[in-house]
């Protein structure tokens, strides 16, 4: 049995969007399983974003259900119980559950612990490296300040605080070999520690789930496999699970656990990356071909010309 | 010499082109405008009164204007040849246009206008004989060290506010220091305090705000209405303020936080123009356009400022002079001005301070990372407008009379001018943007020399806004991004190192 | 009833000249992505221009008919108003495009006080009544010196023409010309119609140049109109204006002209029958309520966060 069956940490079901009449994710259902890297695969404009959007609260889906157990296990009649309440988050005796489509997009960050990256890096340029770690630990650190009170008078307790939030940053840094630029805006670094610095930035903020857009987008080979030796070390070190959109196949099959194919809006595949991999509805929608049959006879005639 | 370097113009040619459309644009923008005035003559009936020789003057001025800014390269050598020529074209003028020539004057601008030239020309000699200097000096050594120097200068400037009123007293005695310390050091502490308090809003956290006036109005008007009828003192009013002025920042703040970018400044505008309005219509409480006189003055701790037994004065044996009032507003200015700035650097570097900033870096980025943004916001309009109540009172008790007039759009574009000037978030910066642009139009009040040139009718008050405009607009083009626009990060691992201007965003809200 | 029919024709003279400012403002707004703070005084300048050129025509060169000298004084007035538009451009927001985005928000208050100023320097503070001129009046319904009569002026007629008149010539250029279509692709995409060969600087001087010629054209109907003019009346009638283009939808020209008839009836109506100490409030109460609630206006296209 695959984890995703077995303890899955997010439930997508028969989600939905539409921008007025465009169908952008068309009743797709698929489990992300705990401590699994997930990779989010499909054809451009397939849809990927905008089911990451929904799943991160910047989008309210049309329809669907996101049942999120950021601990324990999301028993179905529990949830099925807390779906008719109404309620947005459920302490239950067999986990922690969360309704994220029914949560702003920050709290689904801040309680439900889902943090997220962009497609089109967005860091806090003007601000450093360091800082920008910092900002990330913003719920721990307004707590521990006293909602700025405490932190005006500077007691020792906030000041502990900020030691630790600093000594938190500069680890991440440490890890992504950036400590030695911690003080060097973040708009300044070159292209591929940027990508770096914002999954660093994600991890700070302490998720379940951390997901991730194209993170090897625009990367050159070396840094590809500096990106998948930090996802591996994220989902080895730490209780976090990885949900990943991903175009570059390589990094896609060397790490991922579970691969979910999306195309015009709708799941065609789901399972194993050996799965996927010789599934001939992916292979059709990535030969833009129109069903697996053709696929298969495209497929035998490359294999046919490289035998040759 | 070939054909094609013939043809080609010279660099003369080419600038006396160039001079003459400037000069063509000159004349057609002062044609109507300048040449003839609208006057109501006896019979309130509309003349025109002709003055075309205004006309020859400006489209001259800009033609010499354009001509050599265009012929020389050196910004030096433009500045002074410039300044130089229109001295010369004014000594000119003072020989031809008045009944008796003012020779001794024309001399004067003449000799001057020849030595600024010259001075002109031999920078723009060794302009040209100096090599050409290497572009883009390594950035990252030399804003760590002007941050120091910044805050150097920050600390001697402290000094310097704090014994001005002293020093000029002891120099020029009560009656002659009045003025410089009333309209150069209260007046412009409170455009500081303004500039800082609005500097929450809009230099930390990126959120355009176009009607600041309004929380100094409501802070003015609460401490006015609570001193005149219920007669409490300026000491309990002058919180009382600050929370009314917070709690209508977050009334206001609720609904508009989730526009952004011009259009939050302008709802914020069109609500301060609101608060106007009702201040002049909402006769029974607020007196309209008359204002609310005889509101209580300020006292020192309970002593009044008064010539009386029981005064401020005769209490500590010296004698009376209205300059001690003075120097209290002063010093109490200058308090609240820094309370409010030690306040900002220190919520800078706590995590409501960096949201801030993070907010203006990137909104959605701060939703993604958990950050409820619209509290962020509302913090940052609350303290913003608290500060701005709290200067109103003082406003109010310095001036012990306010009507709507003070609280027009003007106001709340000089502090957001001054913010965007001193470069935003440099708390320095919009000390220095407050003492230029107050402490500037302040000086052309002084310029009464000036009626010796243009005779007594001369009236150089009316230039002060002009000026002012235009001083907002050549400033704008020659330093977007204000003066000082190196961010200095919140925190550091090993040194702190400025954030140059151009990678800072300036918030979408 | 009558008063109402009355008030309406009032209110669609004044949403007329609403309109005409709008238009500036939306298409500043569309191309260069900035509120143009300083047309409001533009049309202030141009009221000052219409009124100067008038009174030379009719007291030193003594036009004999005023259709003539109205004429003139329009074409005259569009003219000179395009100079100081384009010089205003050219000196205090080209050199300030593409960089900070408060940067050319400050210069335009800048230049919005110092015209202001300008025009209080050299002309004098008080108003400047003009005598008045076109005050024929047509009687719709009722008799003349009846209190339920409703009328219609030959002013206001001349207003509502040429209004109609411009616009069309208007939405001509812009839709059929290679200049309409330049605009709208430096309105899409600034960079990509400079590498297409679009002169962009031209472009958008044109478009201050058409802004202000309508804004000039609603100076000369407005000073026909209320044939009074101060140096500080540019403010508050480009606020409304803005106003208007923002109800219409900001980028949207014939959202502007709608947006300007509502922003001129709902005032005249306000005033009427509500309060005329708050007809100013009216204004900006709908800016706010506009903003918060539909801010892509009337006839605008909606705007979507991306992420």
């Amino acid at each position: 049995m695959n984890r995703w069956m077995t303890d899955p940490i997010l439930r997508v079901e028969h989600l939905s969007m539409r921008f007025g009449g465009l169908i952008a994710v068309n009743d797709v259902s698929f489990s992300v399983g705990r401590g699994d890297i997930t990779a989010l695969i499909g054809p451009n404009g397939a849809g990927k974003t905008t089911l990451f959007n929904c799943i991160t609260g910047f989008y309210k889906p049309t329809q669907g259900r996101l049942a999120f157990a950021r601990e324990g296990r999301a028993d179905e009649r529990e949830v099925r119980a807390l779906t008719r309440t109404g309620k947005r988050h459920a302490r239950l005796a067999s986990g922690d559950i969360y309704m994220l489509e029914r949560m702003p997009d920050f709290e689904i960050a801040a309680k439900a612990r889902v943090a997220r990256t962009f497609q089109n890096i967005r860091l806090f340029a003007g601000m450093t490296a360091l800082e920008n770690l910092v900002v990330a630990q913003h719920n721990a650190l307004m707590h521990a300040s006293g909602w700025s009170i405490l932190g005006l008078l500077s007691v020792p307790s906030w000041r502990r605080a900020e030691t630790a939030a600093i000594e938190m940053a500069r680890a991440w840094l440490a890890r992504i070999g950036l400590e030695h630029r911690a003080d060097d805006p973040a708009g300044a670094l070159p292209y591929g520690d940027q990508r770096r610095l914002e999954i660093a930035r994600a991890m700070c903020t302490g998720p379940a789930l951390l997901c991730l857009d194209e993170p090897a987008a625009g990367l050159n080979p070396r840094e590809s496999g500096e990106l998948a030796s930090l996802l591996r070390l994220i989902r080895d070190e730490h209780v976090t699970s990885i949900l990943i959109i991903e175009h570059d196949m390589s990094v896609v099959m060397k790490i991922s656990d579970h691969v979910v194919v999306l195309d015009y809006g709708a799941l065609i595949s789901d399972g194993t990356p050996d799965y996927v991999r010789n599934d001939p509805n992916v292979i059709a929608a990535y030969l833009g071909v129109s069903d697996a049959a053709e696929a298969e006879q495209v497929v035998a005639e490359i294999a046919r010309e490289s035998h040759k | 010499m070939d054909v094609a370097a013939a043809k080609r113009p010279t660099r003369v040619q080419t600038a006396l082109r160039e001079a003459s459309f400037a000069g063509l644009i000159a004349a057609l923008l002062s044609f109507p405008i300048l040449a003839l005035r609208v006057e109501a003559d006896m019979n309130n009936r509309l003349v025109l009164e002709e003055r075309w020789p205004l006309v020859g003057v400006a489209t001259l001025s800009i033609f010499v204007a354009r001509f050599l800014s265009s012929i020389l390269d050196d910004w030096r050598a433009r500045a002074l040849a410039i300044a130089g020529a229109l001295s010369n074209l004014f000594a000119i003028g003072l020989m031809i246009f008045p009944d008796r020539p003012q020779i001794g004057l024309a001399l004067w601008f003449g000799a001057s206008g020849s030595t600024l030239m010259a001075a002109g020309l031999y920078f723009e000699r060794e302009g040209r004989a100096a090599p050409e200097r290497p572009i883009a000096a390594p950035q990252v050594a030399k804003t760590s060290r002007t941050s120091g120097l910044i805050n150097l200068v920050g600390i001697v400037a402290l000094g310097f506010v704090i014994a001005y009123p002293l020093v000029l007293l002891a120099w020029l005695g009560p009656q002659g220091s009045l003025k410089w310390i009333n309209n150069y050091g209260v007046q412009i502490l409170i455009y500081v305090m303004l500039g800082w308090g609005l500097n929450i809003v809009v230099g930390l956290a990126g959120l355009l705000d176009l009607g600041y006036v309004a929380f100094y109005a409501v802070g003015a008007y609460a401490y006015a209405l609570l001193a005149t009828t219920f007669g409490l003192s300026f000491w309990i009013c002058l919180p009382l303020a600050g929370i009314l002025a917070a709690f209508w920042g977050i009334l206001l703040g609720f609904p508009v936080l989730r526009l952004r970018g011009d259009y939050l400044a302008l709802v914020t505008l069109a609500f301060g123009e609101i608060v106007t309005i009702v201040l002049t219509n909402w006769v029974d409480l607020t007196n309209g356009e008359a204002g609310i006189s005889s509101i209580p003055r300020v006292s020192f701790f309970g002593l009044p400022f008064t010539a009386a037994d029981d005064g401020f004065a005769a209490t500590f044996g010296i004698a009376f002079s209205p300059i001690h009032r003075t120097i209290f507003l002063f010093y109490l200015i200058l308090v609240l001005a820094l309370i409010t700035n030690v306040v900002t650097i220190r919520l800078r570097r706590l995590p409501i301070g960096r949201a801030w900033e993070a907010l203006r870096e990137d909104e959605i980025a701060c939703r993604s990372l958990g950050v409820n943004t619209t509290n962020t916001k509302l913090t940052a309009f609350a303290l913003g407008a608290m500060f701005g109540g709290l200067a109103g009172a003082f406003f109010a008790v310095r001036q012990g009379f306010i009507n709507p007039n003070s609280f027009t759009f003007m106001e709340s574009a000089t502090i957001l001018a001054i913010v965007v000037l001193g470069g935003m978030g440099s708390q320095i910066g919009v000390a220095l943007a407050a003492v230029a642009m107050v402490g500037g139009t302040e000086i052309l009040r002084e310029l009464d020399f000036l009626k010796v040139l243009f005779g007594n009718d001369f009236d150089p008050n009316q230039y002060r806004m002009l000026i002012f405009g235009l001083a907002m607009v050549v400033m704008m083009v020659w330093k977007p991004r204000g003066l000082i626009s190196t961010r200095e990060p919140s925190i550091f691992l090993k040194e702190r190192r400025g954030v140059a201007g151009s990678l800072v965003k300036e918030g979408h809200g | 009833m009558e008063n109402f029919l009355q008030q309406l024709i009032n209110g669609l003279t004044l949403g007329s000249i609403y309109g005409l400012i709008a238009i500036g403002y939306t298409m500043v707004f569309g191309i260069i992505g900035m509120v143009n703070f300083a047309h409001g005084d533009v049309f202030m300048v141009s009221t000052f221009i219409a009124l100067i050129i008038f009174l030379a025509l009719t007291t030193l060169f003594s036009i004999p008919s005023i259709y003539i000298a109205l004429f003139l004084v329009m074409v005259a007035a569009m003219i000179l108003t395009s100079v100081w538009s384009w010089a205003i451009e050219r000196l205090a927001y080209r050199p300030l495009r593409g960089s900070f985005r408060l940067a050319p928000l400050i210069s335009a208050i800048g230049m919005s006080i110092f015209l202001m100023n300008f025009v209080q320097v050299t002309q004098g503070p008080r108003n400047k009544p003009m005598p008045p001129i076109l005050e024929h009046v047509f009687y719709l319904y009722g008799q003349p010196g009846a209190a339920n009569a409703v009328t219609i002026s030959s002013r206001q007629i001349i207003i509502m023409a040429a209004t109609a008149i411009l616009l069309t010539i208007f939405w001509y250029v812009v839709q059929k010309t290679a200049l309409g279509r330049a605009q709208r692709a430096v309105e899409q995409d600034r960079k990509m119609a400079a590498l297409l060969g679009v002169n962009v600087n031209r472009t958008v001087s044109i478009t201050f140049i058409i802004g202000a010629m309508l804004a000039s054209v609603a100076g000369t109907l407005y000073l026909l109109q209320y044939g009074v003019v101060r140096f500080d009346d540019g403010f508050i009638p480009g606020v409304k204006a803005f106003t208007a283009a923002v109800l219409g939808g900001i980028g949207s020209i014939p959202g502007a002209v709608l947006g300007g008839l509502l922003i001129g009836l709902i005032e005249v109506l306000w005033a009427a029958y509500v309060s005329s100490d708050y007809k100013n409030a009216a204004a900006f109460s709908i800016l706010i309520i506009v903003l918060i609630f539909m801010p892509s206006g009337l006839l605008g296209r909606p705007e979507v966060e991306k992420v």
